[in-house]
């Protein structure tokens, strides 16, 4: 009997180190990154590193605002589209829809949760650049063609998200409102939608989240050009596209501006993560 | 019969939090008697069976003061080994609640916990449990199929050969005729009344008919006080407080 | 009259626009297949899966970089596995609502949402330089096991929940300890879900890019050893894409993964359904 509590102790404590695992990980990214990043932020000063509009790795200037600009217009560009369309395919899965369209559409939903991102920049890279390059000029790399396979690759995070917490109402809210006698479409509109507010804001959070942490898809049909953006039309670079093309090569100084910009993106993220998982609790709580 | 008291419970409280589930509880429980505990719904039933084997210890919150012996032990002593304890005293709750495997495996599934039991005996404790609750002429020859296809009657059955297996010295039934129909019922019934040669049985009862057809003595407990005990004919018969009287007779509850 | 009509209308349009909203979303994931597919099939064969790419994989097929995909999702998995359903079942079994366990959870949100360059940095770092392990099977698997942790605790914590209360008081009451009382009548009802959640993993580690770049290299040599560096099917397609080494292999690299994904997939969920029949 001893030796049974024994063990039941000794598991409990290695299943309390193992949960820690997670925090661990986290702990030792922030430790790391932060580690080979800052001293070149001190180095060069957070203002030149932040606002400096030019990054020549070979003179030593380690400027990323462009880098910011174009993510963020990227980023932008994508909850554009993303945002309707992930809601009104999140209505459509939970309200309104006969079962057969729903399935069909989670199954295509699943679908593109499941193609891999490189696929996403080849299509982008062979189907939609040329488009754009030829219907509305430039070099058809650019935010435009970015922002648009991004509002894609978004989708499943902001339906998936949105429905949850849509289905999550009670049911009472609805018959209230059809007591009313509100049409469908006004009870999705006026009731519905406010009350998951908190949830489906966490749904855009994350998909905000994804857009600005996509590389390898955006390296391929973004036109990596270092400069400030002027139109959407323009070829751009992301902080995590920049990151992804010179890491390669990069040595000294210039791999630690890397990793710098990292801790700016990592450092955005995870403030949108702490937003995010607190809207979230507020809608479980 | 020389020792006489099973169980001895004395001034038992029992607390979820801040609420009190059980008050001053004094009650002794002879060996090889049904002792059927009365009462309407939320009088706290439940909690007194799950205190006897310490299934309370799950709840958060929950608290006790007083003490229950079993033959003479305290069974809230923190050296005494709870799995052992929960052996001795066996519980049946209101539905049946098979696990999703085979009627074979849900009665292995005690005795193989303590990992001393071969596998040929575990084929002749499972035989005898099986017998014991009545189940194994209507089983026998699918033993490896899903326990979740037996009917409603058998499952329950099978529950108390599950913790029959486990050779205990008390059986606590919560309601085991819940949802189960007059045939059913009739033989969970009589798989009682022969089973109190070999143990204690602490049963609460379906219905107060339940109650007088198999127990041989009674407790009527409301808001978790223990109103009345006695021998079941006396209770039935001529009980001594108005409220049990008002209960037996159908007036509330 | 007309006001109710205004109401109406209004309706209209906007079920309009959910339904086009919707047939869009399903158009566009059919289009990017449908083209991968049309141009990626016709180059696929047996010896496109089972030779070796030649001349930077201009030439021969994709065997070396299958072989990689391969050992890096099982070391991935592997790793990533009991951590995570380790951590569900703390979570879950061994502790209540609080401090603690809000702690872990904030720290699961926040490793969820960082994005793959972050772990692909940290991995480089801390696996590749600090502990010495190179560009190879084991820092990328590693990085990899990081990357698709929160997932399988999500789903193993999700699988958990939907094990009823009553499954855990009968093993307690047959005198069973937690730890028994979790392996033997919670974990088997669970299985089905932890299983979904490693195929998530699973599907997550085919298609990452950035981490194993910078973590596993891009050999394109057939690994011999853990320590080995290799390529994997993504970082391949991704490679002759992006440096225009060839269009047709690329084309038939890309519809080999959304057949391997789709492959995945399908096999889990026949499996899932076996698992759900047997129990029954």
């Amino acid at each position: 009997m001893e030796i049974k509590e024994i063990k039941e102790r000794f598991i409990e404590k290695i299943l309390l180190l193992i949960a820690f695992s997670s925090i661990t990980i986290l702990a030792l990214i922030t430790f790391f990154i932060f580690g080979e990043g800052l001293p070149l932020i001190w180095k060069i000063g957070p203002k030149a590193f932040l606002l400096g509009e030019r990054w020549v790795p070979s003179q030593g200037e380690f400027g990323i605002l462009p880098m910011i600009v174009g993510s963020f217009w990227v980023t932008f560009g994508s909850l554009l589209l993303g945002i309707p369309l992930g809601l009104a395919c999140a209505i459509f899965l939970c309200e309104w829809t006969p079962p057969w369209a729903g399935m069909i559409l989670r199954s295509a939903i699943q679908v593109l949760a499941g193609i891999p991102s490189v696929v996403y920049g080849f299509w982008g890279l062979v189907v939609l650049v040329p488009l754009i390059r030829n219907f509305l000029g430039g070099p058809g790399l650019s935010i435009l063609s970015g922002s648009l396979i991004l509002s894609i690759m978004i989708l499943p995070t902001i339906i998936s998200i949105s429905e949850d917490s849509l289905k999550a109402l009670p049911p009472n809210y609805k018959a209230g409102a059809f007591a009313l006698g509100a049409t469908h479409w006004q009870t999705i509109w006026r009731v519905l939608i406010p009350a998951a507010r908190s949830g489906i804001v966490a749904s855009i959070i994350l998909g905000m989240g994804r857009a600005l942490g996509e590389t390898m898809a955006m390296i391929m049909i973004l036109g990596n050009a270092v400069k400030m953006p002027s139109s959407i039309l323009d070829s751009a670079r992301t902080l995590t596209t920049n990151i992804g093309i010179e890491m390669g090569y990069a040595s000294g100084d210039h791999r630690q501006a890397l990793f710098a910009a990292g801790v700016i993106l990592f450092l955005i993220i995870m403030l949108l993560n702490s937003l995010a998982i607190v809207l979230s609790r507020r809608r479980a709580g | 019969m020389s020792t006489g008291n099973k169980i001895a419970i004395k001034d038992f409280n029992f607390y979820y939090g801040s609420l009190q589930a059980l008050q001053m509880i004094n009650l002794d429980i002879r060996a090889n008697e049904i002792f059927a505990l009365l009462g309407p719904a939320r009088s706290g039933k439940t909690t007194f069976l799950k205190s006897l084997n310490r299934l309370t210890d799950l709840v958060y919150g929950a608290s006790h003061t007083g003490t229950i012996l079993l033959d003479g032990e305290d069974i809230y002593d923190p050296k005494i080994s709870l799995t052992q304890l929960r052996r001795r005293v066996g519980i049946v709750f209101d539905l049946p609640i098979p696990l999703p495997m085979s009627i074979y495996e849900n009665v292995a599934y005690g005795p193989k916990l303590s990992n001393k039991t071969q596998k040929k005996y575990l084929d002749e404790i499972i035989e005898k449990a099986l017998r014991s609750a009545f189940l194994w002429d209507e089983v026998k020859d699918r033993l490896h199929t899903s326990a979740l296809r037996l009917s409603g009657g058998q499952q329950q059955r099978l529950c108390i050969s599950r913790i029959l297996a486990l050779d205990p010295e008390v059986l606590l039934l919560d309601e085991p005729c819940s949802g189960l129909d007059p045939i059913s019922t009739a033989s969970i019934e009589e798989t009682l009344s022969r089973l109190k040669k070999e143990y204690t049985i602490v049963l609460v009862p379906h219905n107060i008919q339940q109650a007088s057809r198999v127990a041989d003595r009674v407790g009527f407990l409301l808001d978790g006080k223990l109103v009345e005990e006695g021998p079941a004919f006396e209770i039935f018969t001529r009980p001594k407080n108005k409220k049990t009287e008002d209960y037996i007779s159908g007036k509330f509850g | 009259m007309k006001i109710e009509r205004g109401r109406y209308l209004t309706q209209n349009i906007a079920k309009i626009l959910i339904w086009m909203a919707a047939l869009s979303t399903m158009a566009v994931m059919a289009l990017i297949v449908f083209q991968v597919l049309w141009e990626g099939l016709p180059v696929l064969s047996l010896s496109f899966f089972l030779d070796s790419p030649r001349s930077m994989g201009r030439e021969g097929g994709i065997f070396s970089t299958i072989i990689g995909t391969f050992a890096l999702t099982i070391v991935a998995i592997l790793f990533a596995t009991p951590l995570g359903v380790g951590t569900a079942i703390f979570l879950w079994e061994y502790t209540r609502e609080g401090r603690i366990s809000r702690t872990i959870r904030f720290g699961i949100g926040c490793l969820a949402g960082v994005p793959s360059i972050i772990f692909g940095l940290f991995g480089f770092v801390f696996f590749v330089i600090y502990l010495n392990m190179g560009w190879s099977i084991l820092s990328g698997g590693l990085t990899m096991a990081a990357l698709i942790l929160p997932t399988i605790i999500s789903a193993t914590e999700e699988a958990l929940k939907a094990i009823p209360y009553s499954f855990r008081e009968v093993s307690y009451s047959l005198g069973g300890t937690k730890w028994q009382t979790v392996t033997r009548a919670v974990i088997p009802s669970a299985l089905p879900g932890i299983f979904t959640g490693i195929i998530l993993g699973i599907c997550r580690s085919i298609e990452e890019t950035a981490v194993v770049i910078l973590t596993a290299g891009s050999s394109l040599l057939i690994p011999t050893s853990l320590f080995s560096p290799v390529r994997t099917m993504s970082v391949h397609f991704y490679i002759l894409a992006r440096e225009g080494i060839s269009m047709e292999m690329a084309y038939g690299t890309g519809a080999a993964l959304i057949l391997l994904v789709l492959v995945v997939n399908i096999v889990a969920n026949f499996l899932l359904h076996r698992y759900a029949r047997k129990k029954t």
